[in-house]
């Protein structure tokens, strides 16, 4: 038996842990843990609700966006502010840019070299690689010069040490491609970073800037005037169908195909990974309004047991679906470790019990993370693309069952290869798929609505704190890139009396709870071969699966504003 | 490919004087002070491209996500050609120890020559329990891996100033890395910096071989030396009295400026109404959004957004950071207004009258 410590977890945002149980070979128990924490909920507290967007905001800058819309929601519910449908749409268009370009970032950049050798590549014949490539995208750029190229590159590069490529676990017998494809999906990983800074320009034109464009409680702050220059006008809009077009290239004629052919070699990961049983997702892209969940884009709802045949509803401000529990985390509560908490109600106190650093193990500590772990209805769920694509499948969603069904055929695999590390990856990448689509359609919608001067982008009505009650609380849900993303907020003279942030890796990467049923991260993990234990590329897999974000997940609560940083060493 | 930093600069057009320059000013930097520009020079006439590390600490990576955004030169190339990043928590495809190796080898390989880049903050409360990897603090691998760089650089306002998780009450300790490490750290604020800023910051530092002119701030005065007011293309509004009163409204429509809306521009050193955002895309007035003055120290307790600034008699275009200091305060609209259109009554009926002018015709 052996414990295998992964830290840091590299290619992830944050700072993550993992310490796996390896026995004969396959994993029998593992830990992760969450190491950083801001407390950005306390700095939250007192502050102008109309700027909570902006702090949330910096909660992640890999995801940048989706912390800033699920605010800016969580404040116009407090207070009953219904957005114009031209605000909705932008909105939307910002959303599902960030899903594809997280989506393709995430695979190429953050992914891909656990299933992608790199070194392997220098072994392709480069004609080959363009004749494959050929055979299963139209992309014009897949040419025998290109690939000679593109190897040249990496021979030359690896001749002067590797760089951000150095120690990685090349030659694994995990890795399973041939040279041809290891050097098409290393082909693509350079060209995919070329490409990922071309799509956020659409951030740039309705939000200023990305990372970490501008929102607004109650709308958009980009005005639109197609008779002025300094406005969104047919200049910008049209920039806006450029990069629009060039994504649905890459998307379609590189991202997908190769995840299809990377795929298509480690059909042995559909049984490893599967992980947790129950899936939930808010639901995502207001069709409309936010107000109407029954015509968002993607289904609102829980699968539970794998049981495609129901969807169970989700009620976030239902005080005693969603609790938080703190029994393996760095924290206590008045009641008592045991208890679960609703956010709304919740109270949190930071107190290290770990190890004194530096450490080389948390073997033996009851507590190992500063992430609390979320549950609905007492039960452990998974987030994220496949969750999603899960439970809109289940709801009868028609464009998700059929592109579903489509893809398996073409790997040749059942539904129930979906519930798995393989599953996860080609989840993500329909979903990408999807989200792509939906954003021509948005784009249409917008052009449609300009057309008929339907421009207003902000609703003022309640912009002034004069006119808000004296107490409001309320919720934000999205489905952000990494799955379902909540925001709590009580506010109490014009003020943020209360923030908390649920997040998709609190919900995936926490701890165990009271009950010590395993979360997301902990439960795919078991049941993982394990080739070479010092050189855990297939930890790498399953986490990397489920794109964690650790400085999302890991926040510190306080809604009394006291100040009780207990730190004690055992 | 495969050269060394002389051979490069030989390549590029630079003189042996040049290159000499170059070492004494990363001899400084490195805090070895002039005498020790011989023992750098030898070391980059040997070394291929620099070694780089980056670290990560209390951060949320849109820093490292901006850099990925450059576009001149691309981030693709930077790391082909100009430098070995041989350590980023982001990008390497190494994790665990053999990933702490890497560090390890370039801090042992590379002692005096290797270049750190810094993300993030360093919680120091409670012994530095708030942010650990690899089972050691932020704080302790920050001390290790500076001790023996040839330059430091504090990439974005976590680094430079603290930032978001500093902001009142600072709950875990969040402190700057110039307060921590005792040689001269490159601060390059903004949330994140613009991606073509730290292509500059790093040009400076690897192409042409110098530390770029700093301010009292550390900044590079290249990029922090001017106010985003005074070199925002809505100014003409400011002078003019002509101003954005609410969201979307007639003259959100126009253009006009976002001071009464909260705008910091006035306040805050930055390239973005100069060098913008996303190749030249956008910057967010542009965009229909006031500035909300991410590269300034403590710029999350100088709000609400929302509020706008007093009126500052003494700004004038020339002010720069070493001259005006960066606390700034609230007032009353009436302290715009009066600024506004007392200063700029006449060059606001001008234009007034031209938009006058425009409304009339069919």
């Amino acid at each position: 038996m052996a414990r295998v410590v992964v830290d840091p977890v590299t290619r992830i945002e944050g700072h993550l842990r993992i310490e796996a149980v390896v026995e004969n070979g396959v994993i029998t128990d593992a830990f992760s843990a969450g190491t950083m924490v801001r407390g950005l909920e306390k700095i939250l507290i007192g502050r102008d609700p109309r700027d909570a967007w902006a702090i949330t905001e910096r909660v992640c800058g890999v995801c940048t966006t989706v912390h800033a819309l699920t605010s800016v929601r969580a404040v116009e519910s407090a207070l009953g502010i219904a957005i114009p449908p031209t605000a909705e749409l932008i909105r939307n268009i910002m959303m599902t840019t960030q899903y594809v370009q997280d989506h393709v970032i995430h695979f190429y950049h953050l992914h891909a070299l656990d299933w992608v050798d790199i070194v392997n590549a220098l072994k392709a014949d480069p004609k080959k690689a363009a004749e494959l490539a050929q055979s299963f995208s139209k992309w014009d750029k897949n040419t025998p010069a290109y690939f000679t190229d593109v190897q040249n590159k990496i021979k030359s590069f690896a001749a002067n040490g590797l760089g951000i490529f150095a120690n990685g676990y090349w030659g694994h017998p995990a890795y399973k491609l041939p040279p041809e494809v290891n050097l098409i999906a290393v082909a693509h990983y350079l060209d995919a970073l070329v490409w990922q800074k071309e799509i956020v320009k659409i951030h740039a034109v309705f939000g200023g800037k990305n990372p970490h464009p501008n929102y607004l409680v109650g709308g958009v702050p980009c005005s639109i005037n197609m008779n002025e220059v300094a406005a969104i006008n047919s200049d910008r809009l049209n920039l806006v169908k450029r990069l629009i077009d060039q994504a649905d290239e890459f998307v379609n004629e590189v991202y997908i195909p190769d995840v299809l052919a990377v795929a298509s070699f480690y059909k042995d990961w559909a049984g490893h990974g599967g992980g947790l049983s129950n899936y939930l997702s808010y639901g995502e892209f207001p069709t409309k309004g936010y107000g109407q969940p029954d015509a968002f884009k993607y289904a609102r709802g829980v699968v539970l047991g794998r049981d495609l045949s129901t969807v169970h509803p989700v009620n976030a401000t239902d005080k005693e679906e969603i609790k938080e529990y703190i029994a393996h985390s760095w924290y206590s509560y008045d009641g008592g470790d045991k208890v679960g908490i609703h956010p709304w109600a919740g109270e949190t106190n930071l107190k290290y019990t770990g190890p004194k650093p530096p450490f080389e193990t948390l073997e033996g500590f009851e507590k190992y993370s500063f992430l609390k772990t979320p549950r609905w209805k007492e039960q452990a769920m998974e987030v994220g693309p496949l969750a999603r694509l899960i439970v809109s499948y289940a709801a009868g969603h028609d464009d998700v069952k059929g592109l579903v069904g489509d893809t398996l055929g073409k790997l040749n695999v059942p539904v129930g290869a979906l519930f798995s590390t393989l599953g996860r990856v080609a989840a993500r990448a329909l979903d990408g798929a999807l989200a792509m689509g939906w954003l021509k359609e948005f784009y249409a919608e917008l052009m449609e609505r300009v057309k008929i001067n339907e421009v207003s982008t902000f609703n003022g009505e309640l912009w002034e704190p004069k006119s808000w009650p004296k107490d409001a609380e309320g919720v934000g849900l999205t489905e952000a890139p990494r799955g379902a993303l909540a925001h709590y907020i009580k506010i109490h003279n014009g003020a943020i009396a209360n923030y908390q942030l649920v997040v998709p890796t609190t919900w995936n990467g926490s701890p165990r709870d009271a009950k010590e049923q395993r979360s997301s991260f902990e439960q795919a993990l078991i049941g993982t071969p394990v080739a070479k234990i010092d050189e855990p590329v297939e930890i790498l897999r399953t986490i990397h699966s489920f794109d964690p974000c650790l400085a999302c997940a890991v926040h510190l609560y306080d809604p009394q504003g006291r100040h009780l940083h207990q730190v004690s060493f055992e | 490919m495969g050269q060394s930093i002389w051979q490069s600069m030989e390549q590029k057009g630079y003189s042996r004087r040049d290159f000499l320059q170059f070492c004494a000013a990363a001899a400084t930097v490195a805090g070895l002070g002039r005498s020790g520009a011989s023992q750098v020079a030898a070391a980059f006439e040997k070394q291929e491209k620099p070694a780089v590390v980056w670290l990560h600490f209390q951060e949320c990576t849109c820093c490292s996500e901006s850099f990925l955004r450059a576009s001149h030169p691309i981030v693709l190339d930077v790391l082909l050609d100009v430098l070995s990043l041989n350590y980023t928590e982001t990008l390497q495809a190494a994790a665990g120890f053999q990933a702490e190796k890497c560090l390890t080898d370039t801090i042992r390989d590379h002692k005096g020559k290797y270049i750190v880049l810094v993300e993030g903050a360093v919680p120091t409360g409670d012994d530095g329990v708030y942010c650990m990897i690899g089972g050691k603090t932020a704080e302790s691998i920050l001390q290790t891996v500076a001790k023996d760089a040839a330059a430091v650089v504090a990439w974005g306002s976590c680094a430079s100033n603290g930032c978001v998780q500093a902001a009142k009450p600072n709950p875990t300790g969040a402190t700057p890395i110039h307060k921590l490490v005792d040689k001269p750290v490159i601060n390059v604020p903004g949330c994140p910096p613009i991606a073509d800023v730290m292509m500059g910051v790093v040009t400076h530092l690897l192409v042409l071989g110098q530390v770029p002119a700093l301010d009292n701030l550390g900044r590079p005065k290249e990029f922090y030396g001017r106010r985003v007011h005074d070199t925002c293309y809505r100014r003409p509004n400011y002078d003019a009295g002509l101003f954005v009163e609410a969201w979307d409204d007639e003259n959100a429509r126009k253009g006009y400026c976002l001071y009464k809306m909260g705008c910091r521009g006035p306040v805050t050193y930055n390239a973005c109404s100069v060098v913008k955002w996303n190749e030249g895309t956008s910057y967010p007035i542009q965009s229909g959004h006031g500035c909300i003055g991410c590269s300034e120290e403590g710029f999350w307790d100088n709000g609400p957004f929302y509020q706008h600034l007093p009126a500052f008699p003494g700004f004038g275009i020339e002010s720069t950071a070493d001259t005006v200091g960066a606390a700034v305060g609230l007032v009353t609209l009436a302290g715009v207004a009066a600024h506004a259109v007392v200063t700029n009554v006449r060059k606001r009926s001008v234009i007034a009258e031209v938009h006058a002018e425009d409304q009339k015709e069919p």
